[in-house]
């Protein structure tokens, strides 16, 4: 296994064990570790983890979804006013400076930190 | 669910993507609390139906991305391929260690990648020009 294989599945597992053991957050660690670990820059590690993120929200979905704990009707609700949210807020992402938006990022995981102290 | 319930989870709905949008979040942190407070739904069912707003979410947001030429396809699709090996691992540590001991590992974790960030975000020119063309 090639070194950038290597530290790809290290992302992996700890964002897998991440949003496993706290129910979300497998993107604050994703896109750090990508920047900090693979050279990424901030929009390349946010547009790359959502694509893991695709993979990792579907098989936990459809897990999820044979115990039949999914409200589709629900996931619709709160989830169609996400994505023109999603939309927009990637738009916006191009326009602002990468310093902010990594700014903010870091304000993100300072609050998620609390979260899990508190 | 009355009107007020309703325009709360539309609003938290476009906040969670707007989230996702800027950050390369899934958003589940916003949608869990929403589903909940909004939604009438309970703990369980809450993080299970929000994983599947986090996937049409996330889907919609990397089809954006790549748009602007900003997914790495392979190595997204790598980390989440391998993620549930992690899911995992994740539930042998939750059965080993104690469960006060990783919020506190992860949270110092988390705590690290903050001071990382900030220091780039705030390192004066060099660092950003650097940044600026790759993104």
């Amino acid at each position: 296994m090639s070194p950038r294989l290597g530290r790809l599945a290290v992302i992996a597992t700890a964002a897998g064990a991440f949003s496993g053991l706290f129910g979300v957050g497998g993107g604050t660690i994703i896109v750090p570790l990508l920047m900090l670990w693979l050279g990424y820059g901030y929009r390349e590690a946010t547009g790359t983890s959502l694509a893991a993120i695709v993979v990792i929200g579907a098989l936990a979905a459809g897990m999820h979804g044979l115990y039949g704990n999914v409200d589709v009707l629900d996931a619709l609700l709160i989830g169609l006013p996400a994505v023109a949210g999603v939309v927009a807020g990637a738009a916006l992402q191009q326009r602002l400076p990468v310093r902010a938006v990594a700014g903010g990022f870091a304000l993100l995981l300072v609050a998620s930190a609390i979260a899990l102290i508190a | 669910m009355d009107g007020a319930d309703l325009a709360g989870a539309l609003a938290i709905g476009f906040a969670a993507g707007m989230s996702s949008g800027l950050l390369g979040i899934g958003g589940g942190v916003l949608f869990v609390p929403g589903l909940v407070l909004f939604l009438g739904e309970g703990q369980l069912e809450a993080e299970a139906t929000s994983l599947l707003a986090v996937a049409i979410v996330a889907l919609v947001g990397a089809w954006r991305q790549h748009g602007y030429g900003n997914v790495r396809l392979r190595d997204g699709l790598i980390v989440g391929g391998l993620a549930p090996v992690g899911v995992a691992l994740g539930v042998v540590m939750a059965n080993s260690v104690s469960e006060r001991a990783l919020e506190l590992g992860f949270a110092a974790v988390q705590l690290y990648f903050a001071w990382e960030l900030a220091q780039r975000a705030l390192r004066p020119d060099r660092a950003a020009a650097e940044q600026e063309p790759e993104g």
